[in-house]
């Protein structure tokens, strides 16, 4: 094995022996002193994690948390030296974590908080003027939209936009059980988290198939009766999310 | 409701939702855009960028914790539920919402 | 074609940049004359990152530091991220790019931190071939920055200053002088940090770190130095840097501070102390 192959197996693992060769300043094996780097890896990773995920990290507890993510920083470490994604496996690794299966919602809170890192870091393109949308009804059935990189749709079995809210910035808020249709969107620098009204969650899953916006209202308004269409077209303007119009 | 009825409503709704926000302000000018984009919205924790990078190291020690010995023990345990009660959530398994 | 200077920092006082401190130097940036950032966190697509170093840019001469190409690694530099520094050098156009003597990335695993190299030939041989692969792909020299190391190698052959020299000579690469890293590496291997800084090719140097460590021991009792940059540079830090630039002369000088970063006033004031230094050396 090389010395890095053993130097890493080493690292991730307390449990096994220093490699050889690895000595202090009077040549004895170097115990406490490789301890370091072990700390530095396993613990930079934690933090990353504890930063990257706050909202799940408070619903766990920080212990918890912190035992979950020694577990999932060393099986395997990350692919990337790009922290700003990392944690890219974490909802996966919640659905099989036994721990948490009474818990059957963190992994979408997972999603939700990698949803809103990728929105951050999106690539900035300029919404398009909503004049732009004012279309006959003919032409309503062939106009496509391209939604912005920063926009995400999350559709969930759980609130989870509630548990969110109720975690950052409402903690007072009473949370309902039932699922929600996540919309967010980055208006400008900062991603703003909204649920979608009813229906909401077809019409904009719609969008991102690519079928046209008459489409689109067609499908959700034949899941819900009153489906608000100027209601989620409004947040999707106001949220830039709406970058080009296509008229196919 | 006739097909053209409903076509109707849709290029009705996208009107009333163009119009709500047509007149939405200009761009913001160079000196807003530096408050903008020097100051997040969640007050300097700026928590959606996620982790950056150090090149730094700790003087932390790794916790070696037993995940199995732990109960998860945040607010999961605590929030406030619809309906006046506390506690978990149900796993439900039910259909997505539309 | 390379740009043959190793650097266009100016011989002033910069510091790592935070994003919470974006406004106080907007504020107050008299203390500071450039920044540096972590390639990292800049090679995202869009959002606030990029808009806030494009604006700073405007104002600062900026100095990228990577912290994940691996450069030490004994497989392939990920052509990938080599890429995406190639990206951020050519629009952003920094004074200065440095990376480490050090390895982060086995197979595909990023360790996430800067883990030791022996000195000796295969290793430098591997390190010179990944810094000319750099250099060429980023058609500019780079700075290599000094370790912090916490333990030894005893299949090493030379010293790490014969192992800097030998790879300046090689490939013309600047050197980066962390002067908190010598003072950490030297307190954990039991030697002397004047006589390493007499042996340091202080020619090459292009850039100098200053920052904070913690304090521990090992399990004999030895004192063990964690380069943390959690805290402000401790006096003997402060008068082996003193030391250098009498040695070398004013050069570029960063003020490092990564974990628990304090307040805009304390990282400025720390960034004073080092402008009072190198203007006490400068009138001598």
């Amino acid at each position: 094995m090389s010395g890095q192959s053993a130097f890493t197996t080493a690292v991730l693992h307390a449990d096994r022996p220093v490699p050889v060769g690895l000595i202090d300043p009077k040549g004895r094996p170097a115990g406490k002193r490789f301890d370091v780097y072990r700390n530095n890896v396993v613990i930079s990773l934690r933090k990353a994690l504890e930063t990257g995920f706050p909202v799940l990290r408070k619903l766990v507890g920080d212990d918890f948390f912190a035992a979950m993510a020694e577990l999932y920083v060393r099986n395997p470490p990350p692919t990337s030296p790009l922290l700003m994604h990392y944690g890219r496996d974490i909802p996966a690794f919640l659905e099989h974590f036994p721990y948490a299966a009474h818990l059957p919602y963190l992994p979408d809170v997972a999603r939700l908080e990698l949803a809103l890192r990728h929105s951050y870091h999106a690539a900035d393109i300029a919404p398009i003027a909503p004049e732009n949308l004012a279309l006959d009804e003919a032409t309503l059935a062939r106009a496509t939209l391209t939604l912005a990189p920063a926009m995400a749709l999350l559709r969930s079995r759980y609130p989870v936009a509630s548990l969110w809210h109720a975690n950052t910035d409402q903690p007072n808020l009473k949370v309902p059980d039932r699922g929600e249709n996540v919309l967010i969107t980055r208006p400008e620098y900062d991603p703003v988290v909204q649920i979608l009204p009813a229906g909401g969650g077809v019409f904009v899953e719609a969008l991102q198939q690519g079928h046209s916006i008459q489409h689109a209202a067609e499908r959700a308004s034949a899941a819900i009766a009153n489906f608000d269409l100027a209601g989620v077209l409004g947040m999707l303007i106001a949220g830039h999310a709406i970058t080009g119009v296509t008229i196919g | 409701m006739s097909k053209h009825a409903k076509m109707l409503t849709v290029a009705g709704a996208v009107a009333a939702a163009v119009t709500a926000y047509a007149h939405n302000p200009a761009p913001a000018q160079a000196q807003a855009m530096e408050k903008c984009f020097g100051v997040s919205l969640a007050g300097a924790n700026d928590c959606a960028a996620g982790p950056g990078t150090t090149c730094a190291g700790t003087s932390t020690v790794d916790y070696q914790g037993n995940a199995w010995t732990l109960v998860p023990a945040g607010t999961c345990e605590s929030m406030e539920l619809e309906g006046g009660r506390h506690g978990s959530l149900t796993a439900l398994d039910r259909d997505l919402p539309a | 074609m390379l740009d043959h200077r190793i650097s266009t920092l100016p011989a002033d006082v910069g510091v790592g940049y935070k994003p919470q401190h974006f406004p106080d130097i907007m504020r107050d940036a008299a203390p500071v004359k450039w920044l540096e950032v972590h390639a990292e966190n800049y090679v995202g697509d869009g959002g606030r990152p990029l808009a806030q170093l494009r604006h700073l840019a405007e104002r600062f001469p900026i100095s990228v530091h990577g912290v994940g190409l691996s450069i030490g690694g004994e497989g392939p530099l990920d052509d990938e991220h080599l890429g995406r520094l190639r990206h951020l050098v050519d629009w952003l156009k920094p004074a200065s790019f440095s990376e480490h003597l050090a390895w982060s990335t086995h197979d595909t695993h990023f360790l996430n931190d800067l883990l030791p190299l022996p000195y000796d030939q295969p290793t430098l041989d591997r390190v010179c071939a990944h810094i000319d692969q750099v250099q060429t792909a980023l058609g500019r020299r780079m700075l290599l920055e000094n370790p912090s190391t916490y333990l030894a190698f005893a299949d090493s052959t030379m010293s790490e200053t014969d192992f800097l020299r030998e790879i300046v000579a090689r490939t013309d690469c600047g050197l980066l002088l962390d002067v908190n890293n010598v003072y950490v590496s030297c307190t954990n291997q039991q030697t002397d940090p004047v006589a390493y800084l007499a042996d340091f090719p202080l020619q090459a140097v292009g850039e100098i770190h200053l920052g904070g460590h913690d304090t521990d021991h090992d399990e004999y009792g030895a004192p063990l130095l964690i380069d943390s940059h959690a805290a402000e540079v401790v006096d003997p830090v402060w008068r082996l840097y003193e030391h250098v630039l009498e040695l070398a002369g004013p050069k570029p000088t960063l003020i490092e501070w990564d974990t628990d970063v304090p307040a805009w006033n304390v990282l400025a004031s720390e960034a004073r102390r080092a402008t009072y230094i190198m203007n006490g050396v400068r009138a001598a």
